[in-house]
This record gives structure tokens, sequence and C-alpha cells, in this order.
């Protein structure tokens, strides 16, 4: 898997799908950036805390009524 | 309101837990049913007694509570800009997982809030409720890894999204157009308990504050009592966990101030003592509310900002409660229905099946 670029379109999706393919995707990829779509506030702190207690650094901003997260490490 | 949302750190969500803790005793004290100050599926149970979906005489009264959970996460989500009317992600498998759920709750007598409520008052039926509750949502998370999900929501018109609370809301209209009335077991359209559980409870305007309280504060901090297991199994992660122990612990210390502590197996409120359908109940409604993705309590929450299949769910759980008294199946302090046992297999059957479906990997 490339080390940059990936994108995680979990908009729509209801817990834990969101953190299960952002883990996924960490495990997957190990470092880089990561980009994580999410359409409401309940995700974007679950993906957030899953991926800090990772490791990963996570800033987010807003994109239209979703949310970016973009994950690296 | 944008900014950081407090509720959702680890000490907003302990916080909301140890408030839950304080209050569902304080119901208690205040007229509800021993060990039930708040019970999601006892609650919604008692609805559908009172709007004569079932006629368990026992267990008729519209609990202001359940009404609270939903408008109170209904404030929550409009002040905070979190209203978002959605749907569309497999709205009749949702709605069966709700009846599956409640069947199963009914066998155990309490939703996972009651099992915890029921431990914090020294009922020890309740720790195998809570190994069964553990190990449906572990079974749950097998699906997961396989896969599982039950497809994307879509955004809806707010009419969708507002339909649950519009409902509340025309429920406590009915409350108070038909209050009950003194030794009589109906009031207008509505059935009331004059024995019984459904006959205990704390006074309206108190049960819908507090309801209206819990409301606001659990859609803010997400909490879950289901979510708090399966994070903790799937993620080793003790966020949502954090709420539920100090749940467990502030009303424990708040049932021994009340005086309502009573530690044992025999005699406990509204309780049996068959452990292994304890187990088993709570095994099946563990993993519907692990595949519907919530607590009958969070999906209440959910419904407040606007999913409409998580009102799917609730309602599913309504009628649940419904087929559950009229066939039977429901449990009683003397032991578990005529047809509890046959209840616990088909639902275990149907909500492994539902998962097994709906696995990509399948």
């Amino acid at each position: 898997m490339s080390n940059t670029g990936t994108t995680v379109d979990a908009r729509g999706l209801s817990c834990p799908q969101p953190v299960l393919l952002a883990v996924q995707a960490m495990k997957g990829q190990g470092g880089g950036t990561i980009e994580v779509l999410v359409d409401n506030e309940a995700s974007k702190e679950n993906v957030a805390r899953a991926a800090a207690a990772q490791g990963w650094s996570v800033a987010v901003e807003v994109a239209g009524s979703d949310f970016r997260l973009r994950l690296t490490r | 309101m944008n900014g950081k949302n407090v509720f959702a750190t680890l000490g907003g969500v302990v916080c909301v837990g140890a408030i839950i803790g304080v209050l569902a005793p304080l119901l208690q004290k205040l007229g509800n049913p021993g060990n039930m100050g708040i019970c999601v599926a006892c609650f919604e149970r008692d609805i559908a007694g009172a709007v004569g979906l079932h006629r368990a005489a026992v267990v008729q009264y519209l609990r202001p509570e359940i009404l609270g959970f939903v408008l109170g996460s209904l404030a929550a989500a409009l002040a905070f800009r979190e209203f978002k009317p959605r749907g569309g992600s497999a709205p009749l498998l949702r709605f069966v997982l709700g009846m599956m759920a409640m069947i199963g709750s009914l066998v155990f007598l309490g939703c996972p809030w009651r099992a915890l409520l029921r431990l914090a008052g020294g009922d020890g039926n309740a720790l195998f409720g809570l190994a069964g509750l553990a190990f449906g949502v572990w079974i749950g998370t097998l699906f997961f890894k396989q896969g599982y999900n039950l497809g994307r929501t879509a955004a809806q018109k707010s009419s969708a999204g507002l339909m649950l609370p519009l409902i509340m809301v025309g429920l406590l209209v009915l409350r108070l157009v038909f209050p009950p009335v003194e030794g009589e077991a109906s009031s207008g359209v509505l059935f009331y308990s004059l024995k019984g559980p459904g006959a205990a409870h704390a006074a309206l305007a108190i049960s819908l504050v507090i309801g209206l309280g819990i409301g606001f504060l659990a859609q803010r901090s997400r909490f879950c009592t289901m979510g708090a297991l399966r994070d903790l199994i799937l993620f080793r992660q003790i966020h949502l966990f954090s709420g539920v122990v100090a749940l467990v612990a502030v009303a424990f210390v708040f049932n021994l101030i009340f005086g309502q502590f009573n530690a044992g197996f025999e005699g406990q409120p509204v309780a049996h003592t068959q452990w292994f359908w304890n187990f088993a109940g709570m095994t099946v409604a563990g993993l519907a509310f692990a595949l519907a993705g919530g607590c009958p309590g969070r999906q209440l929450f959910l419904a407040g900002e606007g999913d409409s299949d998580a009102a799917l769910f609730a309602l599913g759980m309504i009628v649940g409660a419904g087929v559950s008294h009229n066939f039977g199946l429901a449990s009683s302090p003397g032991g578990i229905g005529a047809h509890g046992v046959a209840a616990v297999v088909v639902c275990l059957l149907v909500s492994l099946w539902i998962g097994i479906s709906n696995c990509q990997r399948a």
C-alpha cells in the first residue's frame, strides 16, 4: 500500500464502522497521511480519539456538512 | 454553538455516567420501581401497555422519561447544530433488530441500563445478564471483523428526522389530556396499571425533567452502554466504558444512601433467578444492540438528533414489547414466560442471520 493518499469515505456509516475503517487503514499503511471523511460530530470525535490513541496526529477541517480528518504519522 | 464538546471527553462521559448514577436511584426513591429508576426497555414496554399494544395489566404506564430522552436529545442536537435528518440504512432490519432486542431484554427483565442498575442495587442475577450482554456484543464484534454493516444512510427531509420526537410530543399530549385517575385502570385512550411495576412511578414533571436532562447530556456525550462493551472488546478502548463504570459506582453509593441496596439473588425486585435464561436473554439483546449500533438509550438519543433508522429501532422495541407480552415470551418474577425458551432461540437465530447476511466478506 502506498504511504500517502489513502482516503477513507465513512460518510453515512454508523458506529463503529468509521473507526473500524480508519483503524484498518492506519494498520495497513503504518505511517504517512490518511484522509477520513465523516458526516457527523460523533464519528469525527470517535475517529480522532482512535487515531490519537494509536499515535497519529489529527487535523480536522469542515467540508460543507461533512468533516475531513487528516491523520498523519 | 461550536468549539470543543467537553462532554465527549473522558471526563465528560464519566460525569454524564455519574449524573445518571445519581438520577436513576433518585427516580426510584421518588416512585419508580425497584432497581428500575431508569430502564429503557421496561419503560418502552410500559408505553406499549399504556397505548394498548399489550394488555399485561401490571406494566402499563406512559413513561415520561422515554419522551424526555428523545426530546432532550433533540434540544441538544438543535442547540449544537447536530440535528441531521438521515435514514435509509436497512430500516426494516433495524426495526426487526429492535424487536429482537426487546424480546431478549424482557426474558432477562431489563435492558443494559437496568442490568447496571440492578447490579448497583445488589441484585446478583444481573451478573448473568451482564455476562450475556457482553457475550452478545462479542458475537457482534465477530461480525464487524467480517465487514458487517447495514449500509450507508442518506440525508432525509426534516419531517423524517422530526417524526419520532413529534410522536413523543403526541404521547405527552395524550398523557396530559388523559391523566391517571385514582383506582381506574384506564383514562380515555390510555391504560394505567393499578398494581405492579406499572403502578410505581415518580411524578410526571420529575420524570419528564430528568428524562430531558439525561437526553440532553447523553446526546452530547454519546453515552452508550452497548458501545462501552463493544469498544472495549473491539478496540481495547475504555472511553465509553468509563462512563458505565461511573454510573454503577455512583448508583451503588446512592442506593446505599437511599437504603435501596439489598445484596442477594432471591426476592430481588422485578427479577427472576433462572441464571441461564438471564444470560441467554441478554445475549440476544446484546447481539441485536451491537448489530444496530447502539444500546436502547443511544437509539433514542440518535433518533432525537434526526436518525430515523434509530427511531425505527425504537419503534421495533415498542412493537416487540407488545409481541413479547401477547405471546407469553416475557418473564415475570416467577420465571421465564411460557414461550420464553422458543423466543430466545428464534430471536438468536434471526439476529445471527441478520449478522451473517450483512457481512461484506460473507
